[in-house]
């Protein structure tokens, strides 16, 4: 039973799980299952600037720190006790694509060639980490949300404004992944 | 303390998504490529349920553990969906992680994502500077 808890889940467990965040989080204190919004808190928390966006009382959202928070521990919790370090079986097509691009480290849950300290202030560093980062954060704010909040709860909830804003994470992941990702690893 | 039932759905929801490789940049590569169900499995399921249980709580108007009303606040359309949303897209693609997936990595031992975690709290910050001066 636990190595069978060990091992990665299959999708069609893991979504329905993912599914259930909506009601629980309505359940237990009437909000929106969504994460983003903990990071204007946080800014409106430790650095509000006098600007008119971080001006409200941070102090009442303080349960999504605490949410994000568990999000972090849940990520220790599974490394240190329900991982079975077996590499990601992404699709073969994926690897050989990934593999022209000069990707031949597949044994982590990231591109560990990419993705490390020593790299972090080289051209494709900066980009990987610190830009693609920024932008996370810059845009879920102008969209009013993330995958969370808009394609998961959003998108449960029928919102118009969600729909599109899933449209534009997938233009942007497209033309990131297919129009400039062969330009940045030449 | 009562914040620390949202510490609790926050563990499962970091299980989870550990445990689904939803964290993975290589799972989100899959998926921008459309190589793989995985990633559109998992959210499309996630919708569904998602999407029944907020028709039953409205049905039956069911309450919260503690007896309170559940709400559901308006979100209108605006521009600022499709701006930030492509601009967020760049993002995801780019770190292969959304801001879940960030807290979760760094769970997983993934110190590097801490420098992309500030700089989507920087992200956040210059958002708020320039919320008057973008379209939305």
């Amino acid at each position: 039973m636990l190595e069978l808890f060990r091992q990665p889940w299959p999708w069609y467990v893991s979504g329905p799980i993912i599914g259930l965040m909506v009601p629980f989080s309505l359940f237990i204190a009437n909000k929106t299952f969504g994460i983003s919004s903990s990071l204007r808190h946080v800014c409106a928390a430790c650095m509000p600037g006098n600007i008119e966006f971080f001006k409200y009382n941070w102090r009442k959202e303080v349960w999504s720190m605490f949410f994000v928070g568990g999000v972090l521990v849940g990520g220790v919790l599974t490394d240190k006790f329900f991982s079975n370090d077996s590499p990601i079986q992404i699709s073969e097509q994926t690897k050989v694509n990934l593999i022209d691009f000069g990707i031949s480290d597949f044994s982590q849950y990231m591109p560990v060639e990419i993705f490390n300290w020593g790299n972090l202030l080289s051209f494709q560093g900066f980009l990987f980490i610190i830009l693609g980062g920024f932008m996370v954060g810059f845009g879920a704010r102008w969209a009013g949300g993330c995958t969370s909040g808009h394609a998961i709860s959003g998108l449960a909830n029928f919102r118009l404004v969600s729909l599109f804003a899933v449209i534009g994470f997938f233009i942007g992941g497209l033309i990131m992944t297919h129009i400039l990702f062969p330009l940045i690893f030449t | 303390m009562k914040n620390l039932k949202f510490t609790v759905l926050g563990v499962i929801f970091g299980l989870v998504l550990t445990k689904s490789e939803v964290i993975s940049w290589f799972r989100i590569q899959e998926m921008f490529r459309f190589e793989s169900i995985h990633m559109y499995g998992i959210i499309g399921l996630a919708v569904v349920v998602g999407a029944i249980s907020i028709q039953i709580i409205k049905k039956y108007n069911l309450k919260t553990f503690y007896g309170e009303n559940i709400t559901f606040d308006e979100k209108p359309f605006h521009k600022g969906a499709i701006y930030g949303g492509v601009i967020f897209g760049f993002g995801w693609a780019l770190t292969g992680a959304c801001p879940g997936p960030l807290f979760a990595l760094i769970g997983n031992g993934y110190s590097i994502i801490i420098a992309s975690l500030l700089c989507a709290l920087g992200g956040t910050w210059v958002y708020g500077y320039y919320q008057n001066k973008l379209p939305h």
